[in-house]
């Protein structure tokens, strides 16, 4: 036994600068290879795809609809400021960020509600929260076509408080509805995580330092349940950005948004420059966006 | 203090028959307390007796389900715990991580309202008190555990509270610093004159600081005394055992001072039950003595014959066990010049004065 100790500490003290080098090495290896398989997927999916799209981004359009590489320019993101792309531009990303705070609104006090309650309870409203990912995305699109048609439940019910007409297919307002119907779990999520893992003597102590409730909630629950709040916003604000079913499904020719006015790029006007043009600078202002806002929302939180 | 008393002003904090029940559990059961203007007063119990929810109940973060909670002979009530003339030290400190030092101690200034000069003045003093200055930008990450543990402080004192509330205060810190901080405290609680109300599991702790302790058990306050008193003549059992160590021995009460063993022996000790109830004579190790012979014995102390099981070495004391029939008896020595030296299997005399032995009931 006492042998046995002894070497031990003799391999121990001849442990060098070398050994501890290919030890680190070792280990950074083992991590390289536990990521390889991430690594691959998204080079072969993401990174060579959107590698595609550069390219293609400066390409020409032929008279026929076919794109021609070879012959770079830089016309498709000169098309980028037509009045027509700036308001479809302009249209999605309100609506997006609208979308975004009425998420915000409904959600914070919501998950709040639930990360407040008894471990039981908590689970079960979260796998509430969670049902409609159950059923297709675009099948529940098209069930919000019925209920905002004109023969509709909602119409029915505006009737019968007397406000007749009221058209909502077809419009913003119910683009808006699905977006905010669509993205309200993905906010609902990160904030119910960030509230949940909140310690609360926190508040308490606040609350014991003469804060009121609302202060307490101001000056501490909110701040340190930021992280929540900027994942929530991200989760939503993005996929709204460029949502493509709730426009199609629920607005009409008068409401296009980005991800229908790509998709006409490429398969109606076979304009595949323009669309890959408009793509690529889409990513960038969404890649640069969000690196800013988590940077900002870290400090905060 | 409470001795002091019988003007309401004098008393700091008053419970009267309060009790708090989660559901089906009695967290604390019926308790009486007065503690004084100035006084030092813990709270001694083990984890779960109710101790953390009696000060949650002062602090306002829990109401009593029963009775009445005064803070200078003001009625709580369900008052929140921002309009009550108290400030808590919590278990886990509970800084704000998002905040500096600075902001930290500010905190409870800036939701009164303190224009903004008194409040650097103020915060800087209190920084001062704790000895942190120069941390001031830091945040509570960036200290170690004693550091934040005084911002903590630094965070309720700034406040100048008539009570300051501390549950577990040391719990986290380590042993020296733990010894350290309890001189510190008790420095600062003197300079101050306020009264701290100390919530803690550890007995040498309470002992060391405290003007008063109460005992808690299972929901109950058992005994409040002076360190002296909850030391020397615990009031029940579970007291003896929990506060220091000690030995016990089944006996009969057989008349007031007078016990009997199960083999019939009768021994000197204070009593408290009627005759006849049965009760356990609590012994401390460090006022049992043993001689050689029942001769040798001072007169009037209670002498029993036995036989050494154990000697068991400690560097600055020694214990020897001895088996003495009904209980193995512990005895306690300094390892100073006179130690007795007995070897295992020595026959002995175990003797003690019959005033530092309580016959306690249950």
């Amino acid at each position: 036994m006492a042998r046995r100790s002894r070497s031990a500490l003799e391999r121990a003290t001849v442990v060098t600068p070398d050994l501890e080098r290919s030890e680190t090495r070792a280990k950074s290896r083992r991590g390289f290879l536990l990521a390889l398989p991430g690594y691959a997927y998204l080079m072969i999916f993401f990174a060579v795809p959107m590698l595609i799209i550069f390219v293609y981004s400066f390409g020409t359009r032929s008279a026929t609809g076919r794109t021609i590489l070879g012959d770079w320019n830089l016309d498709s993101y000169r098309r980028l400021f037509d009045d027509f792309v700036l308001s479809v531009m302009w249209r999605s990303f309100w609506l997006a960020l609208v979308t975004t705070v009425i998420c915000l609104v409904i959600s914070y006090p919501f998950a709040y509600y639930i990360a407040t309650r008894g471990p039981r309870l908590r689970g079960l409203l979260m796998v509430l929260v969670m049902i409609p990912f159950w059923t297709n995305f675009l099948v529940r699109t098209y069930a919000w076509r019925l209920i905002l048609g004109r023969n509709g439940p909602l119409s029915a019910l505006l009737g019968f408080f007397g406000i007749e007409e009221a058209r909502l297919l077809f419009t913003n307002t119910a683009i808006l509805i699905g977006l905010v119907y669509g993205h309200l779990p993905f906010m609902v999520l990160p904030l119910y995580a960030s509230i949940e893992r909140l310690d609360w003597s926190l508040v308490e102590a606040a609350r014991d330092l003469y804060a009121s409730g609302w202060k307490a909630f101001r000056k501490v629950t909110l701040p340190l349940s930021m992280p929540g709040v900027v994942g929530g916003t991200i989760l939503t604000f993005i996929p709204s950005f460029g949502a493509y079913i709730e426009p199609e499904l629920l607005g009409g020719a008068q409401t296009m948004m980005l991800g229908s006015f790509i998709e006409n790029q490429y398969y109606a006007v076979s304009d595949w420059p323009f669309g890959s043009a408009l793509s690529f600078v889409i990513m960038v202002l969404m890649l640069v966006g969000t690196i800013v806002y988590f940077r900002k929302g870290g400090r905060t939180a | 203090m409470a001795d002091r008393g019988g003007e309401l002003s004098e008393i700091a904090v008053e419970l009267t028959g309060v009790s708090k029940r989660f559901g089906e559990v009695t967290a604390v059961d019926e308790v009486n307390l007065q503690i004084g203007d100035g006084e030092f007063f813990s709270l001694l119990g083990p984890s779960g007796c109710g101790k953390t929810t009696t000060l949650r109940m002062i602090a306002g973060l829990e109401f009593p389900t029963e009775g009445s909670v005064r803070i200078y002979g003001e009625e709580m009530g369900l008052r929140p715990p921002n309009k009550r003339p108290v400030n808590t030290v919590f278990q886990s400190y509970a800084l704000f991580p998002h905040m500096t030092v600075f902001r930290n101690v500010a905190f409870g200034l800036e939701m009164r309202k303190v224009p903004a000069p008194d409040i650097a003045s103020r915060v800087e003093a209190a920084i001062d008190l704790v000895r942190l200055s120069g941390m001031e930008k830091r945040k509570p990450a960036q200290l170690s555990g004693g550091q934040q543990q005084r911002v903590a402080l630094a965070r309720a004192l700034v406040n100048q509270p008539r009570v300051l509330l501390l549950d577990e205060p040391l719990g986290a810190l380590d042993l020296k610093l733990r010894q350290a901080m309890q001189v510190e405290l008790k420095d600062l609680q003197e300079r101050l004159g306020i009264a701290f109300v100390y919530v803690t599991h550890d007995q040498e702790e309470a002992l060391t600081m405290s003007d008063r302790i109460g005992v808690m058990h299972q929901g109950r306050l058992l005994q409040v005394g002076t360190p002296e008193e909850i030391y020397e003549h615990p009031r029940t059992r579970f007291i003896a055992d929990f506060i220091g160590e000690t030995n016990f021995l089944p006996v009969t009460v057989a008349a007031a001072g007078e016990v009997r063993l199960e083999a019939g022996q009768a021994l000197r000790a204070i009593t408290h039950g009627a005759a006849g109830t049965a009760a356990n004579l609590t012994l401390r190790p460090e006022k049992v003595s043993l001689f050689p012979t029942a001769e040798a014995v001072p007169p009037g102390w209670n002498c029993l014959l036995g036989e050494v099981r154990r000697r068991v070495y400690l560097g600055n004391s020694l214990y020897y066990h001895v088996d003495v029939g009904p209980a193995v008896i512990r005895s306690r020595h300094e390892n100073a010049p006179g130690v007795p030296l007995l070897a295992e299997g020595e026959s002995v005399c175990v003797a003690w004065d019959p005033d530092s032995a309580e016959a306690l009931e249950g």
